[in-house]
């Protein structure tokens, strides 16, 4: 009897619970909508799309090169540099904590990997502009702080991918070297480092092309490549000069976008 | 006989280890270039060390007190978040639909489409926000605008790779049977996809919520906004509280989205 019932109410349960649902949604969104506060359009929206528009389609071409090493040629590369150099130092400083934050079958009430893993998600989750305002306190503004904050803040994210890299590899060859009497520093240079670094470097350079971009914005804080110059351009209304900005950002992400994808096909 | 006892010949390149050389010297090079690019100076930075400790032991005494006055901009934050991952999907699923190469048989529409959208998905997210705050004014509008185009970009690619991993069985019954478009699209497609859509949009959302935080900085709305208040004003004991309250929420939002995925998929 009672089981009949509770059958019951379970199927009763599992007719109607897209009600339930609907409400809370239905709640989320009523509550969501109702806290932004629409401006609306400002009088001057429409002039501003306008001349946006316009400065997209006729960009200022004299500033993609000049030779003042102020002009669009010269802080893309500044701006890849960045990101090389921030993802490059963040790679190596992600290996140690992969290590910690992997999961063992050995390990019994997962403190270390755990511990690491929360490590991570505190990077990850600090702002990497924060972090680029706190290095241009230390080093001054310039491209420098931009490295840094990049190499730090990567190491959240390749941490993390490093650590389920290592969790998920076969660990048959650390076994055949242990069983011939290989101690451990052996079986970390002949089996563990050959097997898991094609997927390093893959992850790295798909690092790389999130790096890149983020050295984009960075510079709106004052740490250095492209991103000065748009800020500055999009404050002082500068439209034909935010277009050949944003133009070279487009190429400069595709172009790398690209040959990381090839490079990483190649890989894995 | 002979043939299979020989030790295979190394070839040139293999035998001086060209490729890794040529790898390792390339890789000095780029890394020597991007260091004098970057005006890299590993020496100023131990110098200037204590004034960043100093900024670390200065944000390790947080100003609870600050914590009223975030509770609303927090909201704010989630509330762009939730309107603009919506906005975007809504716009991101008829584009996903034409994207995907099992749909729509038409290569240079697809083409199209894909090319639209790899050009939406290169602008970085604090970039449009600037661009927008100049269009709709200071304030959380410009923000959810930005979260919109920036979702619909990543959206639309993750749908329409879910789409081409479909059972073309179902549709090719409808088809058969003389089905119109739109209904093959609603009796055959969307059955077999909702529960990977929802659970894309869940993790969109989540990656939403912590770029909305900090969107503000350059007046997109949300917490943003009292995060560059704090840093312009030094007063770093309120930019630990800033930056703690949004560690819980990201975390909170994290959890509760992992665990509707689990449940969908």
């Amino acid at each position: 009897m009672t089981l009949d019932s509770a059958n019951q109410l379970k199927k009763v349960w599992q007719r109607w619970q897209w009600i339930l649902w609907m409400i809370v949604i239905a709640i989320i969104y009523i509550w969501a909508i109702g806290g932004i506060k629409f401006s609306g359009l400002q009088d001057s929206a429409g002039s501003v799309s306008k001349s946006i528009l316009s400065g997209l389609v006729s960009p200022e071409w004299s500033y993609v090169y000049d030779g003042s090493g102020e002009d669009l040629i010269s802080l893309i590369f500044q701006t890849l540099a960045i990101a090389f150099l921030g993802t490059f130092i963040s790679a190596i400083i992600s290996v140690p904590f992969a290590f910690w934050a992997a999961r063992s079958i050995k390990e019994r009430f997962f403190l270390r990997s755990g511990s690491g893993k929360v490590v991570l998600t505190l990077i990850r989750t600090f702002p990497e502009i924060v972090l680029a305002i706190m290095f241009i306190k230390a080093v001054g503004p310039g491209s420098y702080a931009g490295v840094l904050a990049v190499s730090i803040h990567s190491i959240g994210m390749l941490g993390k991918l490093f650590s389920e890299a290592i969790e998920n590899m076969d660990r048959g060859a650390e076994e055949a070297i242990n069983s011939v009497g290989g101690n451990a520093a052996q079986v970390f240079m002949l089996a563990t480092l050959p097997i898991i670094t094609p997927e390093f470097v893959s992850y790295t350079l798909y690092r790389f092309e999130i790096a890149v971009r983020s050295a984009a914005i960075l510079g709106m804080v004052g740490a250095g490549g492209i991103g000065t110059p748009m800020i500055f351009a999009i404050q002082t209304r500068n439209w034909p000069r935010v277009g050949i900005i944003l133009l070279g950002i487009i190429i400069m992400v595709l172009v790398i976008d690209t040959i990381s994808e090839q490079m990483r096909k190649r890989l894995v | 006989m002979e043939n299979s006892q020989k030790i295979p010949s190394r070839s040139f390149a293999q035998r001086w280890h060209i490729k890794p050389i040529l790898g390792t010297v390339i890789m000095v090079i780029l890394l020597v270039f991007s260091s004098q690019m970057a005006d890299v100076n590993v020496g100023m930075f131990f110098a200037n060390l204590s004034q960043f400790t100093d900024l670390l032991v200065r944000m390790s005494n947080p100003t609870w007190s600050y914590l009223s006055i975030i509770w609303q901009p927090l909201y704010e934050t989630i509330q762009m978040a939730i309107l603009g991952t919506t906005i975007g999907t809504i716009f991101a699923v008829p584009f996903s639909l034409l994207a995907a190469s099992n749909l729509v048989h038409n290569g240079i529409i697809r083409n199209v489409i894909r090319i639209i959208l790899d050009l939406v998905r290169t602008l970085p997210d604090l970039l449009l926000a600037a661009i927008f705050v100049a269009i709709f004014g200071i304030g959380s509008t410009a923000g959810v605008v930005t979260l919109a185009i920036f979702s619909f970009g990543m959206i639309s690619k993750l749908f329409y790779e879910v789409i081409e991993t479909i059972d073309m069985g179902p549709i090719e019954a409808l088809e058969s049977v003389g089905a119109r478009k739109l209904t093959v699209i609603w009796y055959a497609v969307i059955p077999q996809i909702l529960n990977q859509f929802i659970s894309y949009f869940l993790y969109t959302l989540e990656i939403n919520v912590r770029a909305s935080t900090v969107l503000g900085y350059i007046g997109a709305g949300g917490i943003g906004v009292f995060l560059q208040r704090s840093l312009n004003e030094f007063n770093y004991g309120a930019t630990a509280v800033i930056i703690l309250a949004t560690l819980i929420i990201v975390l909170v939002i994290d959890g509760i989205s992992n665990h509707l995925r689990r449940i969908l998929l």
